[in-house]
């Protein structure tokens, strides 16, 4: 890779920038996509790999390209600084996640608690708006109050965000299904919100319920046989 | 929070500044139960450094080999590793699959 290619490449995912880098094979010739030079039918390429976000080799007349992906990192927005958001934000990192914990409560919301994590303390549905959650966004609630989940979760709805978690016991989940109907959501957007958030491995530490619903979120995302759980009936 | 000790290509591009000279291996393509996708990446330095993975650990001896090479000449490489493949019985790719990695220096 010529220190050229590689200065733009390391230029545009610092910029959130998706590109390609797409290599002959295996002569080992390369260009950065997109790049408006480029032949028709490798940009067509370059684009389905991105939107698959799957790096793969294609064959294309007589040309063997490997087309590498690198989109900018899925985002995780954690509502509630507490103590298993520091259980799960580290974790969370090393999924690859780019992390923004919000919490309004300044108290929660510390360097000290979160070095070196962005954190928000805006209201939720203020940071939310902010944010701009996407279809490469995650949004888990962690705080159990209404006043902060609520108005999180209302936007999260509002947002094409691919994964939505919101923990609690199954009798808070009820409650707080019933109050997003309030607000005017129907029952299949609720169904979105994976609730109570996390896949049931009996966790009781702040890291091992951080496990459950990095776990959970792994499934989702890579569509595995443990795929989030349906939202449960309701309880009275 | 940064997640740099999982970004293969921004240590690569880190040790390349620093001075080090170094090879950037990629999985191109995979077949059967290989146990890293497509675009999995190892580094390897001159000095003896290495980041990331391009199989279970089953290959990367045999890569860094191949890297060091690449290292010296420049030239970059498309290698194959299968259960049909002598390199591989020698090194034991025993998850069965079949995978190619091309190995280039970062210039």
């Amino acid at each position: 890779m010529t220190p050229e290619l590689l200065a733009a490449l390391t230029a545009a995912r610092a910029a959130k920038r998706p590109v390609v880098v797409a290599t002959r094979l295996p002569t080992g010739e390369q260009m950065l996509l997109p790049d408006a030079a480029a032949p028709a039918d490798l940009a067509e390429a370059a684009a389905r790999a991105l939107g698959r976000d799957e790096s793969g080799t294609v064959t294309l007349g007589n040309e063997t390209w490997f087309l590498h992906a690198y989109n900018p990192p899925l985002r995780l927005i954690v509502v509630g600084a507490v103590h298993i958001a520091q259980a799960l934000v580290p974790m969370a990192a090393h999924l690859g996640l780019a992390v923004v914990v919000v919490d309004p409560r300044r108290a929660f919301a510390t360097e000290e608690r979160f070095p070196n994590v962005t954190v928000s303390t805006d209201w939720p549905d203020e940071a939310l708006d902010e944010l701009k959650p996407d279809v490469r966004t995650a949004i888990i609630t962690l705080t159990h109050d209404p006043k902060l989940d609520d108005p999180a979760l209302d936007r999260a709805l509002k947002s094409p965000a691919f994964y939505i978690g919101s923990l609690g016991s199954r009798r808070t989940h009820a409650r707080r299904v019933a109050r997003l109907k309030e607000l005017g959501h129907s029952d299949a957007a609720i169904a979105r919100i994976k609730g109570p958030v996390g896949l049931d491995l009996g966790a009781v530490t702040a890291p091992e319920i951080a496990v459950a619903i990095l776990a959970e979120f792994v499934a989702a995302r890579r569509n595995g046989a443990l795929a989030p759980k349906i939202a449960e009936p309701q309880l009275a | 929070m940064s997640h740099a000790s999982n970004d293969v290509l921004a240590t690569a591009a880190a040790w390349r500044e620093a001075g080090e000279l170094v090879a950037l291996a990629t999985v191109t393509e995979t077949w059967g139960s290989s146990p890293r996708p497509a675009g999995s990446q190892l580094a390897v330095t001159k000095s003896g450094r290495m980041a990331g993975s391009v199989s279970g650990g089953c290959i990367e001896g045999a890569v860094a080999e191949v890297a060091m090479k690449t290292i010296e000449t420049g030239v970059p490489q498309l290698l194959d590793f299968g259960i049909t493949d002598e390199r591989a019985w020698e090194v034991g790719l025993a998850c069965g699959g079949k995978l190619k990695v091309f190995v280039e220096k970062l210039a």
